[in-house]
């Protein structure tokens, strides 16, 4: 099960620039969560902010009733908490598949000595995984290219990489930003729907950064909008769309197009 | 017989410094070649070996520390946990720090450990060395025993070969091969990073201590010249280079290779007359990098490039195993 996660007045500056500035809301358990706004409002500094790669001034962070202010990426990952990247972090000089089979925490053949003293069950484990791996990649449209160098891989096919890697963790409450972008329409759709079962069958929270207001609209209940590094608003998207403010933050035009993208 | 041996013994004396230069290869291979990181300080690691190791199995000497005599073997794991010990501390210090910088830091720690050694005479003799560094069989004859030597330190590569080649195909490997390509993402997959540096940086580091010390036992007597970072640092970075990092295959034939060129150009400039001879040390320098340069040109990741090891197979696997294959939540 997702769990919960409340950014209380949280403050994250570089130099003098305020990127996230006293922001405050919740992505309530269960929920796919949308974060919206323009560029620089703040959203991807947020998202590095919860996912531990920055320390927050300001505020607090939790995950359902515990503290994760500042907790170090790999701790949130045992917590079950995990991210994908706007701009893909792939292992360049790894397979797909070892992009993927490096995810799961706790296998045995991580220890050196176990990998000179355990083949047996490194190798029942390594199969596992491996079974585990080769679904992803037949979900993601994958599996041509299962044995191609992640580095080789088109920018749509590292990003699906990107949401790969999360689904190969097991975490059950995932940020993912912009994990629209440069993917191709029908594999679009098929994402939406994944993120959706993912989300009513087995209960996975998700929190989305993206600029497709397509997507947005279909995925997320609710949306929260951010300018300037805090909430401008939030609530359906059928209102935000309609919403002065918003379209004042995305500056008139800009917001049209966005809408219709 | 007699003859036999002449004729062997300058291939023996090639292949044992070779196959000592190997291990420090591998060595470097796990902090390089898996996981990334930029050691520059790997005569430092050699020193600490090769003088642990003599001072512990040397006969007393009323100058400088030592008169314990332990057998060889005891010398050899000694020098690989003094290493690592040194290499705790080190990596503590520095593996914060990201590689060009690690390198640097490395550089710095390295001379200090050889200012130790050459100036603590109490400790290592200082400039003079330690002389009479015994060897295992020694009750062979002379052939016979480097003979030996040469297969104890053949046997020793095929040792670390084998534990790093499991290593590196395990997921022991795969987790510290993603480390080297992307850290943030390696810790967005729940890796701890910090202490897998540590482990690498500490692992690699006995192996380069247990290649000091078979090196010392080698040529029985250890200085401060032997620890010249032109001679240890800059050739092992050549060899593994060339060799191909990443692969621990490569990680034998650069050495090897490379050796091979650096020992047989003194066989030809030791013909030369004496002024000539005296240049012809910067010459041999050159050739190395002469031969670096026309390797890369050809194989730009080194003779044998690193290659992702095989998936394992589906259909040959305990299909009724239970799914545990660390899902964790």
């Amino acid at each position: 099960m997702g769990a919960s996660i409340a950014i209380e007045r949280v403050s994250k500056s570089f130099g003098g620039i305020r990127a996230v500035d006293d922001c405050s809301f919740r992505v309530e358990k269960g929920s796919i969560t949308g974060l919206i706004g323009p560029n620089g409002a703040g959203k991807t500094t947020l998202f590095n902010t919860i996912a531990g790669v920055f320390r927050p001034e300001a505020g607090r962070i939790r995950l359902d009733d515990r503290d994760i202010t500042g907790l170090a990426p790999e701790r949130l990952f045992d917590l079950g908490l995990v991210r994908t990247f706007q701009i893909p972090h792939e292992f360049s000089a790894m397979t797909v598949l070892e992009n993927l089979a490096v995810v799961p925490g706790g296998q045995t053949g991580e220890s050196l000595v176990q990998s000179w003293f355990a083949w047996g069950r490194i190798r029942r484990e390594e199969a596992d995984v491996r079974r585990r791996a080769e679904d992803v990649l037949d979900f993601l449209n994958l599996s041509h290219v299962r044995d191609a160098l992640a580095g080789e891989l088109s920018g749509g096919q590292k990003k699906l990489l990107e949401l790969g890697r999360a689904m190969m963790s097991g975490a059950s409450t995932v940020l993912l930003d912009e994990p629209g972008a440069g993917v191709n329409r029908t594999l679009l759709a098929k994402l939406c729907a994944d993120i959706q079962r993912l989300n009513r069958a087995h209960g996975y929270t998700f929190c989305i950064i993206e600029h497709d207001m397509d997507l947005i609209a279909e995925l997320c209940d609710p949306v929260v909008v951010m300018a300037h590094g805090s909430v401008l608003t939030q609530g359906q998207m059928a209102d935000i769309r309609k919403d002065p403010a918003v379209i004042e933050a995305y500056f008139g035009g800009a917001a049209d197009r966005g809408a219709g993208a | 017989m007699a003859d036999l041996a002449t004729f062997l013994a300058y291939p023996v004396s090639l292949l044992t410094i070779g196959g000592i230069y190997a291990v420090m290869c591998l060595g470097l291979n796990v902090q390089w070649g898996f996981t990334g990181l930029f050691n520059a300080g790997i005569a430092g690691f050699f020193a600490v070996g090769a003088y642990t190791s003599a001072i512990l199995t040397t006969p007393a000497h009323p100058d400088y520390l030592g008169g314990f005599a332990l057998p060889v073997p005891v010398g050899l794991v000694a020098a690989m946990l003094t290493s690592g010990v040194v290499a705790v501390f080190i990596g503590w210090l520095t593996l914060t720090l990201r590689s060009d910088y690690l390198a640097i830091a490395t550089i710095g720690i390295a001379e200090i450990l050889r200012l130790i050694v050459k100036n603590e005479d109490w400790l290592t003799n200082g400039p003079r060395g330690i002389p009479g560094i015994p060897r295992p069989f020694e009750g062979l004859s002379p052939f016979q025993n480097n003979l030996a030597f040469l297969l104890l330190v053949l046997a020793i590569v095929a040792v670390i070969y084998v534990a790093m080649q499991r290593g590196l195909n395990s997921p022991w490997g795969r987790v510290m091969r993603a480390i080297r390509e992307n850290e943030l993402s390696a810790r967005a997959a729940g890796k701890n990073i910090m202490a897998r540096r540590l482990e690498a940086f500490v692992l690699g580091s006995m192996i380069m201590g247990l290649g000091g010390a078979l090196m010392a036992h080698s040529i029985r007597f250890i200085g401060p010249e032997a620890t010249e970072p032109l001679l240890v640092t800059f050739l092992v970075w050549v060899m593994l280079i060339a060799g191909g990092s990443g692969n621990n295959r490569g990680a034998i034939l650069g050495p090897m290779l490379i050796w091979a060129i650096w020992s047989l150009t003194e066989l030809v400039t030791r013909q030369l007359p004496s002024d000539w001879a005296l240049r012809s040390a910067y010459i041999r320098v050159f050739l190395i990098g002469l031969a670096l340069q026309i390797i890369l040109q050809r194989f730009s990741r080194g003779i044998l490039a690193e290659r992702p090891p095989e998936p394992v197979p589906l259909d040959d696997a305990d299909r009724e195993g239970p799914g545990k294959g660390g899902s964790v939540g």
